[in-house]
């Protein structure tokens, strides 16, 4: 609601002058500004996760976050989704504070985002129905003839209309992910983060996945977080892409750029290791 | 050894009242046990010390020490204090109370169990924490922890017995009586022994294929 106010708060000298950070991306004028990390940082014990990280995503955009395993990619989605907390640091989404804010409107602010995980999680005790249906009944107050009408257009967006009554565990892996992928779209986030979705799938079942993300991407204004090794899905579907190294974003920039032609040694590495 | 097949004719209707005791004692005394367990292993999770140590406390005080002596010092003491109950009221607490603490570890090994993504979900769609525990974790920890749960059951029947000590005339508290009175002490004892296998038998059978119904 606060559109106007927007702009104004964090685009200050100060903060572009943070080191090589990739927040200089496009962010031309009339991009807003979603998602804002401010020199966060992240330990798990003695070792450093993130390292005074500062990023920020446009809305809208589809960004991809690449780099090897243990480089603190999937902590910025947990971050966001706060399943863990920084150690310092600020989160800023959509000119609200995430971190370090009161419990409350954590909660609230918490609402704007979804999470889509590897394993899938969902809640194998509820038919498929009931697990889209469960939180905006409950956490949004739709009634639940709204709820299961919503349910089933995202249902049928993901084909598996026919799938209502069944439980999870009697489909596929593909066909789970693709019911948690409507779930996390039934509360209507504002941005959507997406933890490496199909590292948990048979071969064979990825690409289904994969065409319905780049189909919402395409058909959707949502914005995308995403950490994946599918490299050719993120140059499909990225407006821009980060590749991370020992908790640090060391080059970023268009997927035509990060892949064709890499500025930093380590991304080529990396990269002609995965591809 | 003695037998006699028409004392056996005079203890039944006896042995009748004593089953319908023990199986009243056993019914009231697990719904107690399954109640004050859940309670109890809810509070440890706890955020708050308070709540969390005195439970820590009593649950570990009641658990190791004897049935035996929680049943007298509740039948025995506690009137003193002001509280008095019935022998069967304070056997159906005394094995409820015992029973509650093993049943609150096994409640929170079923709560342990269930994987975090769960909870991690539930997180990212923002459902409160009081909806996460009722519609996400605990029907699957219950349903991880019935068999178990179960087994308790029938560890409470095998001590029902000890209810007979302050003066509740279960099974074996019946064919106590009878035999002290009448001084034929086989005939009952032995149908009380095979009365316990006929209840718990066919109950650990039907654990069993509920066990093997809940794995699927």
């Amino acid at each position: 609601m606060p559109a106007d106010a927007e702009p104004s708060i964090p685009k200050t000298a100060a903060t572009t002058s943070t080191v090589d950070s990739p927040a200089g991306g496009p962010g031309g004028p009339g991009s807003r500004e979603l998602i804002r990390l401010e020199q966060v940082t992240k330990r798990f014990g003695d070792h450093t996760v993130l390292d005074r990280l500062d990023f920020s995503v446009d809305t809208g955009k589809h960004v991809t976050l690449i780099g090897p395993s243990g480089s603190g990619k999937t902590t910025i989605l947990r971050l966001l989704m706060t399943l863990t907390k920084p150690d310092e640091g600020t989160i800023t989404v959509d000119g609200e504070r995430l971190f370090p804010a009161p419990e409350q409107q954590c909660r609230e602010v918490r609402k704007k985002i979804g999470m889509v995980f590897q394993q899938f999680n969902l809640f194998p005790n509820m038919t498929v129905l009931r697990n889209i249906t469960e939180a905006p009944v409950t956490v949004l107050g739709l009634s639940r003839d709204e709820a299961e009408d919503r349910a089933r257009e995202l249902l049928d967006l993901v084909g598996l209309a026919d799938k209502c009554d069944v439980r999870p565990t009697q489909l596929s892996g593909g066909q789970q992910q693709r019911v948690a992928i409507a779930r996390a779209l039934a509360m209507r986030p504002q941005v959507l983060l997406l933890d490496e979705v199909t590292s948990a799938l048979d071969p064979e079942l990825v690409a289904g996945v994969l065409d319905l993300l780049r189909d919402i991407a395409r058909s959707t204004d949502i914005t995308m977080l995403c950490v994946t090794h599918e490299m050719n899905f993120a140059r499909d579907i990225s407006d821009q892409v980060l590749m991370f190294d020992s908790g640090r974003v060391i080059e970023s920039g268009p997927p035509e750029k990060l892949f064709g032609d890499p500025d930093h040694e380590r991304t080529r590495e990396f990269l002609s290791a995965v591809l | 050894m003695n037998w006699d097949w028409s004392t056996l004719g005079d203890f039944l209707p006896l042995f009748g009242h004593g089953v319908l005791v023990t199986l009243q004692a056993l019914v009231l005394g697990a719904l107690i046990a399954f109640a004050l367990g859940l309670v109890w292993a809810l509070a440890q999770r706890s955020p708050l010390k308070v709540v969390r140590w005195p439970v820590t406390a009593v649950t570990e005080f009641v658990r190791n020490t004897p049935l035996l002596v929680q049943l007298f010092f509740i039948f025995y003491v506690l009137p003193e204090w002001g509280l008095t109950l019935s022998a069967l009221a304070t056997g159906v607490i005394g094995l409820g109370l015992h029973y509650s603490t093993y049943t609150a570890e096994v409640y929170r090994a079923g709560i342990d169990g269930v994987p975090a993504g769960q909870w991690e979900a539930a997180t990212a769609l923002s459902l409160p924490r009081s909806r996460t525990w009722a519609a996400v974790i605990l029907p699957q920890a219950l349903r991880r922890v019935t068999p178990a749960l179960g087994n308790y059951v029938i560890a409470m029947l095998k001590d029902s017995p000890m209810l007979m000590t302050i003066g509740v005339l279960e099974m074996l508290g019946q064919a106590r009586q009878f035999g002290s009175r009448t001084f034929q002490m086989n005939e009952p004892i032995v149908v009380v022994g095979i009365a316990f296998v006929l209840i718990a038998y066919p109950a650990s059978l039907l654990l069993r294929a509920l066990e093997r119904r809940l794995a699927r």
